[in-house]
C-alpha cells in the first residue's frame, strides 16, 4: 500500500470512493498513476455487514445534515452512503445500459416547457466499449456470457402478472451480482439483504473490488474519514490542492496535479460552491451557472400488493426481476421517455409497516400488515426531466459538524414525471391485480438513491459544467467523476453508466497526462 | 366468586394489570401482567403515563395475537427517550394530557374503544402522534420476537441465505406462469 506526502503535487486526488471515485482510482492506479483517494466515511469489512435494516442504515448512510425542500423528505432528502465504497455498498446491483435514444434526449423528446433538456455529448456508439468493460469488471448477469440469476418468489409474482398483461420483456435483470463464482467472489446465496450490504460480497461493490485492487498496485492511498471542505487554485486558475478534515478533526492540505470530484450529486456541487474565491465568485467551474442545477433523481414510486397466497418477498436477490416493456419512448402514453419496473421487497417488517401507507394506523391497516408474507413489491424507475430550479445550494447560516454550510436540496416533479408515475402506478398495480391481488398500495418516492445531473456534461461550455470526458469546461485539471455528470437521467439505474464513464475518464486522463496537457 | 373478597390473583384478572408499589415513589412505575408472565418497568414515566402509552401503542397497530408484553417494549423505549431528553418528556406529558382531555375530562384509559380511537384521531399530525407511531413501528415490528407472527424471517446469511431454503418455492405462482407460457 502506497503512502503519499501532503506536499506531493504529482498525485491525482480523487474525492469519494464509490462507483465513480472508486472505479476511477483503480483504473488510474492500474495505469501506474499515483492516486490519493479521500473518502468521508469509514472503512468497513464484510464482518461489519449484518442482515438488519436499522443497524445497516446507521452504519452506511450519509446522515450529516441536509435540508430537503419541495417534494423531498425534509430531513433525509437522499438515501446514499458515507462509507468506503460509497453507495455501491448499499446499491441493489441493477446494471442496465442506457437505451440508444436516451443519449439524445433533446432531439428525441423535443422542446418541453419547463425542462432544461440537452443531448449528451457522447452517444451509444462511443459508450459501447466502456459498457462492455464495466460489465466485465462488475460481472453483470445476462451480459458478457454471464448467466442470469434464478428468479425468486417476488420475481415470479411479477412474471406471472406481466405475462397475463401481455408483457414480453420480463427477466431476472442484468445484475452486478455473481450468478456463479467470479473475480474471487462467491455466487449469490439469495440472502435477501442486498441493500443492507452484501454479507458475502457476491454483489459488486467498490469496497471489496476496486479499492483493494488499487491498493495492490502500489499507486494508491485511501484515506477514509477524510472530509474535503475546499479546493484551492492558483493565479492561473488551475486547481492545486484540497483542504480536508480527518477523523481527529485535524485539518490538512493535500497538493495535487489533478483533482477528480466524485462525492455523489449533492456533495460534488456543494464542494465546488464552497470553493468560491475572488477568481471564481460563483463557485468553482461555474461560469455556466449550472453547478448545482438540473438535479435529477429519477421518476420513482413503489407498488406493493397483497396476493392470494404467500410470497415471502424478502427471500432472495432484491432487484433481480424486471419488466422492460414500458422502458421505451412513446409519447402516446401521455409522457415522453419511459420507465422500468423492477422487483423490490420491503425493508423488513418495520419498513413495510412504516411505508406501505404513510402515517396509517388502526385495525384495518394492522390487518394489512398481518398479510406480510403475502406481499409482493416492485419499484418503478424512469427518466425524469432536468429542471434548472431543481438543485443544490448552500444554506446561508447553518453549518455541519465540519463547519461547512449545510446543503439545501430542492426537487419538484415536472408534469412529465407526474404523468409517467401515474401511468407506472396503474401498470404496476395491474400486474398484481392480474394474479388476484386483494389490495394494492402506491408508495411515493423514497429518499433519493439515484442522484444525477448537478454538474452536467455538455458540448457547449455555456450549457453545462463539464465536457464529454468529465473535465470541467473552466479548469483543465478539475474533473467531475460521478453521476453529477449526467446530462439527462435515462430510465436505467445509473451505476453501470457511472462506472463506464469512470473507466473512459481514466483513459482520457492518462492520455492527457502523457501528452503533458494536464 | 360472588360474595367472596377478591384475592390478589382475582384482582389482577379483573383489572388486567397490577401496579407494584414502586409507582408510589413518584417517578417510574412497575406494571406486572395479570398472569405474571411479563412486567413493564419505567424510570421516568409514571404509571398513568405508562398505561396510557401502552393503550395508544396497541390501538395504533392492534394485533389480537400479540400479548401486551410486545407493546410494553414500546413504552419502555419511550421511557428511555424521555429519560434522556427533557423535550421528549415534555412532549409525551403534553400528549397524554391532550388524550385525557378529549371527552369532558374522562381519562383516555377510561374511554370506550370508540372514543379512544377518536381521541387518537384528534392528535394525528402532531409531533406526539409521530413519536408514538414511530416508536411503535420500531419497537413492535422491529422486535425479532414479533417477526415470526408475521412471517418475516430476519437475518438469513447465517443459514446460507434462502438458496436452499425456499427463495423460489411459491408453487402457486409457477402454476400461473406455466399456464400462461
Amino acid at each position: 500500500m502506497a503512502k503519499f506526502d501532503l506536499n506531493d503535487d504529482t498525485v491525482v486526488v480523487v474525492i469519494g470512493s464509490g462507483a465513480g471515485g472508486g472505479t476511477l482510482s483503480n483504473e488510474l492506479a492500474q495505469k501506474g498513476i499515483n492516486v490519493v483517494c479521500l473518502e468521508a466515511g469509514k472503512r468497513l469489512t464484510l464482518d461489519d455487514i449484518e442482515n438488519d435494516w436499522g443497524t445497516m442504515f446507521g452504519k452506511l448512510s450519509w446522515t450529516d445534515k441536509r435540508i430537503g425542500t419541495g417534494a423531498l423528505n425534509p430531513d433525509l432528502p437522499l438515501w446514499v452512503c458515507k462509507t468506503v465504497g460509497g453507495t455501491t455498498v448499499h446499491w441493489a446491483g441493477a446494471a442496465l445500459r442506457f437505451q440508444d435514444h436516451e443519449w439524445k434526449a433533446k432531439s428525441t423528446y423535443g422542446d418541453i416547457p419547463g425542462a432544461n433538456l440537452l443531448d449528451w455529448p457522447v452517444d451509444a456508439n462511443e459508450m459501447e466499449r466502456f459498457y462492455s468493460m464495466a460489465e466485465d469488471k462488475m460481472g453483470v448477469t445476462g451480459r458478457q456470457g454471464i448467466p442470469q440469476l434464478p428468479g425468486n418468489n417476488n420475481f415470479k409474482a411479477m412474471l406471472a402478472g406481466a405475462q397475463r398483461l401481455g408483457y414480453t420483456k420480463v427477466h431476472t435483470g442484468n445484475m452486478a451480482i455473481n450468478s456463479e463464482p467470479r473475480g474471487g467472489r462467491p455466487s449469490c446465496q439469495q440472502i435477501g439483504f442486498c441493500m443492507a450490504g452484501c454479507k458475502i460480497g457476491a454483489k459488486w461493490s467498490a469496497l471489496y473490488t476496486e479499492i483493494p485492487a488499487a491498493e495492490a498496485t502500489g499507486h494508491f492511498e485511501l484515506r477514509p474519514e477524510s472530509m474535503v471542505l475546499k479546493i484551492n487554485h492558483d493565479s492561473s486558475g488551475k486547481v492545486t490542492s484540497v483542504v480536508y478534515v480527518d477523523k481527529e478533526g485535524n485539518t490538512h492540505e493535500q497538493k495535487a496535479r489533478i483533482i477528480a470530484v466524485a462525492g455523489n450529486s449533492v456533495e460534488t456541487p456543494r464542494l465546488l460552491l464552497n470553493s468560491a474565491s475572488s477568481m471564481f465568485p460563483d463557485g468553482m467551474a461555474n461560469s455556466s451557472g449550472q453547478v448545482g442545477k438540473n438535479f435529477m433523481r429519477h421518476m420513482t414510486g413503489t407498488v406493493y400488493a397483497i396476493l392470494p397466497q404467500p410470497v415471502h418477498f424478502d427471500r432472495g436477490t432484491q432487484m433481480a426481476g424486471i419488466v422492460q416493456d414500458e422502458a421505451h419512448h412513446d409519447d402516446s402514453r401521455g409522457f415522453v421517455a419511459g420507465y422500468e419496473m423492477e422487483t423490490l421487497p420491503g425493508f423488513g417488517l418495520a419498513g413495510v409497516a412504516s411505508n406501505t401507507i404513510a402515517g396509517a394506523w388502526g385495525r384495518e391497516y394492522a390487518k394489512d400488515i398481518e398479510m406480510y408474507d403475502h406481499f409482493a413489491g416492485m419499484w418503478l424507475v424512469g427518466e425524469d426531466l432536468p429542471q434548472e430550479q431543481n438543485g443544490v445550494t448552500l444554506h446561508d447560516s447553518q453549518k455541519d459538524q465540519y463547519g461547512m454550510p449545510v446543503p439545501v436540496v430542492h426537487f419538484e416533479d415536472h408534469p412529465n414525471d407526474t404523468a409517467m408515475r401515474n401511468h407506472a402506478f396503474k401498470r404496476g398495480s395491474a400486474i398484481y391485480e392480474a394474479i388476484g391481488a386483494t389490495k394494492t398500495f402506491e408508495l411515493p418516492p423514497f429518499p433519493s438513491t439515484h442522484n444525477m445531473g448537478t454538474c452536467r456534461m455538455s458540448a457547449d461550455a455555456k450549457d453545462g459544467v463539464c465536457n464529454p470526458t468529465g473535465q470541467t469546461h473552466d479548469i483543465p485539471n478539475l474533473y467531475i467523476s460521478d453521476g453529477s455528470q449526467f446530462t439527462t437521467s435515462a430510465a436505467e439505474n445509473p451505476t453501470l453508466t457511472i462506472v463506464s464513464l469512470a473507466i473512459r475518464q481514466a483513459e482520457k486522463i492518462a492520455e492527457r497526462m502523457n501528452a503533458g496537457e494536464i | 366468586m360472588k360474595g367472596k373478597s377478591i384475592n390478589r390473583r382475582q384482582f389482577l384478572q379483573t383489572s388486567g394489570y397490577a401496579v407494584a408499589g414502586a409507582a408510589a415513589i413518584g417517578s417510574g412505575a412497575v406494571v406486572i401482567a395479570a398472569d405474571g408472565a411479563w412486567a413493564l418497568s419505567t424510570t421516568t414515566l409514571d404509571q398513568h403515563a405508562a398505561m396510557t402509552l401502552l393503550r395508544v401503542s396497541r390501538m395504533l397497530f392492534p394485533h389480537d395475537f400479540l400479548g401486551d408484553q410486545y407493546y410494553a417494549k414500546v413504552v419502555e423505549a419511550l421511557d428511555a427517550q424521555a429519560a434522556n431528553d427533557p423535550a421528549m418528556a415534555t412532549q409525551i406529558r403534553d400528549g397524554i394530557a391532550a388524550l385525557d382531555s378529549t371527552r369532558d375530562g374522562i381519562a383516555f384509559l377510561d374511554l370506550s374503544d370508540g372514543y379512544a380511537e377518536d381521541a387518537i384521531g384528534s392528535i394525528e399530525g402532531t409531533p406526539f402522534f409521530g413519536t408514538m407511531r414511530g416508536a411503535t413501528i420500531n419497537n413492535l415490528y422491529g422486535n425479532p420476537l414479533v417477526w415470526r407472527f408475521f412471517g418475516y424471517e430476519g437475518s438469513s446469511w447465517q443459514q446460507g441465505g434462502y438458496l436452499h431454503r425456499g427463495f423460489d418455492d411459491a408453487g402457486w405462482l409457477d402454476a400461473i406462469i406455466e399456464s400462461e407460457a
